[in-house]
C-alpha cells in the first residue's frame, strides 16, 4: 500500500484536469461531485497509506519513493521524490479529510456562482499542491508546493476578481507571500552550497558539516519563507484582506491548510532548529509577538470573516511558539485541532453569511441562535474550543503548548496567556454579537454583497435561514472533531499524538519535565483564564453591541499596518516607477534606441556628400587608396 | 662600329657616356612630353606631345634591350592609338581650349597635387628600403642568350598561349564593342535603343520602357527606316 | 645593367606621378585618357627595368600583353567618348554628374 503514495497526490490533480477539459460542461453541481469524489479519493489513500505506515517499525517509521529524478546536473541531484512519515501522514490525513468536508460544503455554498467549475478546479489544484509540499523528500518538491499553494491562493482569494477589492486582495496576498519566498530560496541556495544536496534525511545526515552560523541564517532565511506563507509578523496584513475571497477559501487555506504549511517546514527541519538556539528563540518571540498583536487587532474588528482571519494569524502565532520552544508535537497537537474548529469556525460564518444572504458585519447580525441552530451548536464547540475551554481539544492543545513555553521560556509564558485570555474575549464578542442579544438584522438588507454571489434574487423574505445538509453535514463532522480531538493529548493511547510523531524529531524534541503538580497549576491557570473571559465578552457583547471605548481605532486598523508599509515602501516604489517610466524608459533607453537610429540617419547624410557625382573626386579616391596602401607598407618595413 | 662599342659597354658592367647620355635626353624627352600632355590647352597639342612621350619610352626600351617592343610601342601606340585619339578629337570637334586656371571642384587640385607628392614620395622610399624581388625563379626564361624577338615568340607562344589567345578575344570584342557603340541611333523608333548611352535624367525613367522599346528599336533598324532621329533624339532631351 | 635600374624605376614613377596629377586636374575626357596612357607607359617602363634586371622575359611578355589591352581600352573608351558627345557639344567631365547620391 505504501508504494500507492504517488494516488494521494495523483487524485487531486486528475480531478483538476477532469475540470479543466470539461468543468464548463459537467456544470452545478456535478463539478462540484468530481471535485469531491476526487478528494474524498485522495482521503481514502491516505488512511490506507497510513495503516501500511502503521506497520512499518518504529524507530525509523519512513518510507521514502522516488517518483523520477528530476534535476540531474552534475553535483546537483534533485529527485521528484515523496517521503512518507508520521509528521507527513498526519498532514496529509487532516489535509485530505477537511479538504474533502469543505468541498462538499462549497458545493452548497458556491451554488449558483457563474464560475461554478473554476472553483473547484482550482480547489483541487490547491490540495495536489499542499500534498506535494508535505510529501516532499527534498527542500525543492517542497518549495513546488510551496509556490501551488501560492497560486491557488491568488487564484481563489481574487475569485470574484470584477471587484476592485477582491483583486487587489489576491495580488497582496501573493506578494506577502513572494517576499517570504526570497528568504525561502536563498536558504535552498545556502543549503545546497554547504552540503550539495536538497533531500532532508542527507541534509541532516550532514549537520555537522554546515556550521552552526551558516545554520542560523538557514533557519532565518526559512523563517522569513514561513512568515510569509504563514503570516507572521512583519508579513502578515495579506490574510485579512484574504477574505474577499469565498468563505470555503477562507477556511481551507487561511485556517486549515496553505498556512500551516510554514508550520510543517519549520516541523520537518527541525534538526536544524534544534542546531541553532538563537533562531529557535527568535521563532519563539516572533511568534509570541504575534499571537499578541493579532489577538487585540481581532478584538476590535467588526466583520465576522476578519475576526476569524486575525484569530488565525494568532493561533498560528502560538504554533511558532511552541516550535521556538522545541516543543515540535505540541505545535503539531495545536495544528490539527486549529484545523478543526477553526476549519468548523469558518464554515459556520460561511453558513451565517449565506443565510443572511451576504452580510458580513457583525453589528448587523444578533440572535441568530434562534434562525440558525445547527450552525450555531456547531459554531458554539468551535468557540469554546477556541477559547480553551475544558474538556475541548483547543484546551488540551493550548495548554500543552503553554505547558512547555513556561518550561523553556517563562517571559513568553505570560505573553501567551494574555493572549489566551483576549482569545477568549474576542471570539464571545463574535459569538454575543452574532448569535444573542437583539435582532439587529431585521430590516437591513444585503449590507456588503458580494457583488458576484448574488444568487438570493429568487424572492427569499429577508429572515434569516439554516443552510442546506450538503452544508452542516461538514459542520458536525467538522464540530464532533473538534470536540473530541483532546484524546490525542492522552499519552500512551491508541490516539497519542506523542507516541505517533515524537520518535520523528528524536533529540531534537523539547521535554517539558514538568512536575505533576505544575502541571496542575498551570493547567487550571488555563481553564479559569478561559472561562472567566468567556463570560466576560459573553456579558459585555450580549447587552450591547456598541461600545467603543473596547474597540479602539488604532486596533481596528490594526496597528495602522497597512499605512506603514504603504507610506515605507508603497509610496517611494510608486514614485521609482514613475521615475523608471518616464525618465528611464522614455528618455534613457527610447533615447538610446532612437539615437542609434538617429546616428545611423546622421551619418548616413553626412557620408552621402562623398557621393558627389563627379568622376574626378572619385579618381581623387583611389589615389587616396593607393597612398593609404602605400602607406601601410612603408611602416610594415619599418616596424616589421 | 658602335654597335661593337655599344656591346662592349654592355656587357662591361659600367655605365658609358653614351648610354648615359642617351638615357638623359630621353628622360628629359619623356617629363617634357608628360607635363606637355598635362598642361596643354588644346587637345591636339595634348596628343602630340603624348606621341613625343611614347618616343622617349620606346628609346628606353632600345636601351634596355627590348628592341622588339620598342618597335611595337612606336607602330601601335604612337601609329595607332594616339592616331585614334586625333581622330575622335577631329571627328567630334572637341578642340576647343579648356580653361585650365578655372576649377570648379573645391579643393580638388591641391588634394590631388598633395595625395600625389605622397604617393610617390612614399613610393621612392619604398624603392629604397625594401625588397623588390621574391627570388621566385623565373617561369619564362633567360631574356638573354637570343634574339628578342626569338625569345618574345617562343615564351609568348608556348608559356602564355593562353593569355595570348584571350587578349585575341578581347581585341575581337573591342573592335565589336567599338562598332555598336559608335553606331548612329536607327531612324523609325522614338525609343531609346541600346547604342545611345543614357546619360540624361530622361532617360533613367524610361529605363523599364527603354528595354522593352529597345528590342523592338534594334528591330525595327534592320529595316533600315530613313526617317531622321534626331526628332526623336530631341523629344527625349525634352520629355 | 649598364645604367643603374634605379634611374629608370625613378623615371617611371616621375611618369606615373605626372600621368596622376593630369587625370584628377584636367576636366577634358580626352586629356584625362590620355593622361591614363602616360601612367601604362610608366607601368610599362618599369616591366621592362624589371624584366632586364631579373633577366627574366615574362616582364617584356607582359608589357605586351599591357599593350594589347591598353589599345583595346582606348577603342572602346573612344567609341563611349563618341556616344556621350554626340548628344552633348561639349567634353567636360564634369557635365556628367547624374549619380549624385
Amino acid at each position: 500500500m505504501l508504494h500507492l503514495t504517488y494516488l494521494i497526490i495523483l487524485l487531486p490533480l486528475v480531478g483538476f484536469a477532469v475540470l479543466v477539459a470539461a468543468g464548463r460542461r459537467l456544470g452545478d453541481p456535478a463539478a462540484g461531485w468530481v471535485a469531491t469524489v476526487a478528494v474524498g479519493a485522495s482521503f481514502v489513500v491516505s488512511v490506507g497509506v497510513y495503516l501500511a505506515l502503521l506497520q512499518v517499525n518504529a524507530p525509523v517509521r519512513s518510507y521514502s519513493q522516488n517518483l523520477w529524478t528530476w534535476i540531474p546536473v552534475d553535483r546537483l541531484q534533485v529527485h521528484a521524490g515523496l517521503y512518507v512519515d508520521p509528521l507527513s501522514m498526519t498532514m496529509v490525513l487532516f489535509i485530505t479529510g477537511i479538504s474533502s468536508l469543505i468541498h462538499l460544503y462549497s458545493i452548497g455554498y458556491m451554488k449558483g456562482d457563474k464560475d461554478f467549475p473554476k472553483f473547484f478546479l482550482y480547489m483541487n489544484l490547491f490540495v495536489a499542491s499542499m500534498l506535494i509540499l508535505v510529501l516532499g523528500s527534498n527542500l525543492l518538491v517542497t518549495f513546488v508546493g510551496w509556490e501551488g499553494v501560492g497560486t491557488c491562493s491568488y487564484w481563489l482569494v481574487s475569485f470574484w476578481f470584477t471587484r476592485d477589492s477582491a483583486a487587489s486582495a489576491g495580488k497582496k496576498a501573493f506578494v506577502y507571500n513572494r517576499i517570504g519566498d526570497v528568504g525561502f530560496l536563498l536558504a535552498i541556495f545556502l543549503v545546497y552550497d554547504k552540503v550539495h544536496t536538497l533531500d532532508y534525511q542527507a541534509v541532516f545526515a550532514n549537520i555537522d558539516k554546515i556550521g552552526s552560523a551558516n545554520i542560523t541564517a538557514i533557519c532565518l532565511l526559512l523563517l522569513v519563507g514561513v512568515m510569509g506563507k504563514s503570516a507572521q509578523i512583519p508579513l502578515f496584513p495579506w490574510l485579512a484582506d484574504a477574505m474577499e475571497g469565498p468563505t470555503p477559501v477562507s477556511a481551507l487555506i487561511h485556517a486549515a491548510t496553505m498556512v500551516t504549511a510554514g508550520v510543517y517546514l519549520l516541523c520537518r527541519v527541525s534538526p536544524l532548529l534544534h542546531a541553532s538556539p538563537s533562531a529557535e528563540l527568535t521563532i519563539a518571540i516572533v511568534g509570541a509577538a504575534t499571537a499578541f498583536v493579532a489577538a487585540t487587532i481581532a478584538c476590535a474588528q467588526q466583520d465576522i470573516k476578519k475576526v476569524l482571519a486575525y484569530s488565525t494569524v494568532s493561533q498560528l502565532g502560538y504554533m511558532f511558539l511552541a516550535i521556538g520552544c522545541g516543543a515540535y508535537t505540541a505545535a503539531i497537537f495545536l495544528m490539527v485541532a486549529h484545523a478543526f474548529f477553526k476549519g468548523l469556525l469558518f464554515l459556520g460564518a460561511g453558513s451565517v453569511i449565506h443565510g443572511l444572504h451576504d452580510e458580513q458585519d457583525l453589528k448587523r447580525m444578533g440572535n441568530l441562535r434562534a434562525y440558525l441552530p445547527i450552525t450555531f451548536i456547531t459554531f458554539a464547540i468551535g468557540w469554546l474550543c477556541i477559547a480553551a475551554v475544558p474538556p475541548l481539544s483547543g484546551f488540551w492543545a493550548k495548554g500543552d503548548v503553554l505547558d512547555n513555553t513556561w518550561a523553556a521560556h517563562p517571559g513568553l509564558w505570560v505573553v501567551g496567556i494574555v493572549t489566551a485570555a483576549l482569545t477568549a474575549y474576542y471570539m464571545s464578542r463574535l459569538t454575543g454579537l452574532a448569535f444573542f442579544g437583539k435582532d439587529r438584522w431585521s430590516g437591513a438588507d444585503a449590507g456588503e454583497p458580494d457583488a458576484a454571489h448574488a444568487h438570493h434574487a429568487d424572492g427569499h423574505s429577508s429572515e434569516p435561514h439554516e443552510s442546506p445538509w450538503i452544508m452542516t453535514v461538514p459542520l458536525w463532522i467538522l464540530a464532533f472533531f473538534a470536540a473530541v480531538a483532546g484524546v490525542m493529548a492522552i499519552s500512551g493511547s491508541r490516539f497519542s499524538l506523542a507516541n505517533w510523531v515524537d520518535p520523528v524529531f528524536g533529540s531534537a524534541l523539547f521535554h517539558d519535565n514538568l512536575s505533576s503538580g505544575a502541571q496542575w497549576t498551570l493547567a487550571i491557570v488555563d481553564a479559569v483564564v478561559a472561562i472567566a473571559f468567556v463570560a466576560v465578552g459573553l456579558r459585555l457583547w450580549t447587552t450591547r453591541s456598541d461600545r467603543p471605548a473596547l474597540e479602539a481605532s488604532f486596533l481596528r486598523g490594526a496597528w495602522y499596518i497597512n499605512e506603514l508599509y504603504d507610506t515605507v515602501f508603497g509610496r517611494p516604489s510608486e514614485r521609482l516607477a514613475a521615475f523608471c517610466a518616464d525618465v528611464v524608459d522614455t528618455k534613457v533607453i527610447d533615447g538610446a534606441v532612437n539615437g542609434v537610429a538617429g546616428a545611423f540617419r546622421g551619418s548616413g547624410s553626412l557620408l552621402r556628400r562623398t557621393q558627389t557625382g563627379y568622376v574626378r573626386n572619385y579618381l581623387v579616391g583611389i589615389v587616396f587608396g593607393v597612398v593609404v596602401i602605400l602607406g601601410f607598407m612603408l611602416t610594415r618595413m619599418w616596424w616589421g | 662600329m658602335t654597335a661593337a662599342l655599344l656591346t662592349l659597354a654592355a656587357t662591361s658592367g659600367h655605365p658609358t657616356v653614351p648610354d648615359v647620355g642617351v638615357f638623359a635626353v630621353a628622360a628629359a624627352i619623356i617629363i617634357a612630353g608628360a607635363v606637355g600632355v598635362v598642361v596643354a590647352r588644346n587637345p591636339v597639342h595634348s596628343a602630340l606631345m603624348l606621341v613625343m612621350t611614347l618616343f622617349g619610352v620606346a628609346v628606353m626600351f632600345v636601351l634596355q634591350q627590348a628592341n622588339f617592343l620598342a618597335a611595337v610601342q612606336v607602330i601601335v601606340y604612337a601609329g595607332a592609338i594616339v592616331v585614334l585619339f586625333l581622330f575622335v578629337i577631329m571627328f567630334l570637334g572637341v578642340d576647343r581650349e579648356e580653361d585650365i586656371r578655372k576649377e570648379p571642384l573645391r579643393g580638388q587640385r591641391p588634394l590631388a597635387i598633395a595625395l600625389v607628392v605622397l604617393g610617390t614620395t612614399g613610393l621612392l622610399l619604398l624603392g629604397q628600403v625594401s625588397k623588390w624581388t621574391t627570388g621566385q625563379p623565373s617561369v619564362s626564361g633567360s631574356d638573354t642568350g637570343a634574339p628578342n624577338v626569338n625569345l618574345l615568340g617562343k615564351s609568348l607562344y608556348t608559356t602564355y598561349l593562353f593569355p595570348f589567345e584571350a587578349t585575341s578575344a578581347l581585341l575581337i570584342i573591342a573592335v565589336v564593342g567599338a562598332v555598336v557603340l559608335a553606331r548612329r541611333p536607327p531612324a523609325a523608333a522614338s525609343s531609346e535603343t541600346v547604342d545611345e548611352m543614357p546619360v540624361d535624367e530622361v532617360v533613367i525613367d524610361h529605363a523599364p520602357g527603354a528595354a522593352a522599346g529597345t528590342v523592338t528599336g534594334g528591330a525595327d533598324a534592320t529595316t533600315g527606316a530613313a526617317a531622321p532621329t534626331g526628332g526623336a533624339e530631341d523629344a527625349e532631351v525634352d520629355a | 645593367m649598364s645604367i643603374n635600374p634605379d634611374w629608370y624605376l625613378g623615371l617611371s614613377t616621375v611618369l606615373f606621378a605626372i600621368g596622376a596629377v593630369g587625370v584628377l586636374v584636367r576636366r577634358n575626357v580626352l586629356i584625362m585618357f590620355m593622361c591614363v596612357e602616360l601612367m601604362l607607359n610608366a607601368a610599362n617602363l618599369a616591366f621592362v627595368t624589371f624584366a632586364r634586371t631579373l633577366h627574366d622575359i615574362g616582364g617584356q611578355v607582359l608589357v605586351f600583353f599591357v599593350l594589347v589591352v591598353a589599345a583595346a581600352e582606348v577603342v572602346v573608351g573612344l567609341g563611349i567618348v563618341v556616344a556621350i558627345f554626340r548628344r552633348r557639344a561639349s567634353a567636360d567631365a564634369d557635365d556628367l554628374h547624374l549619380m549624385k547620391g
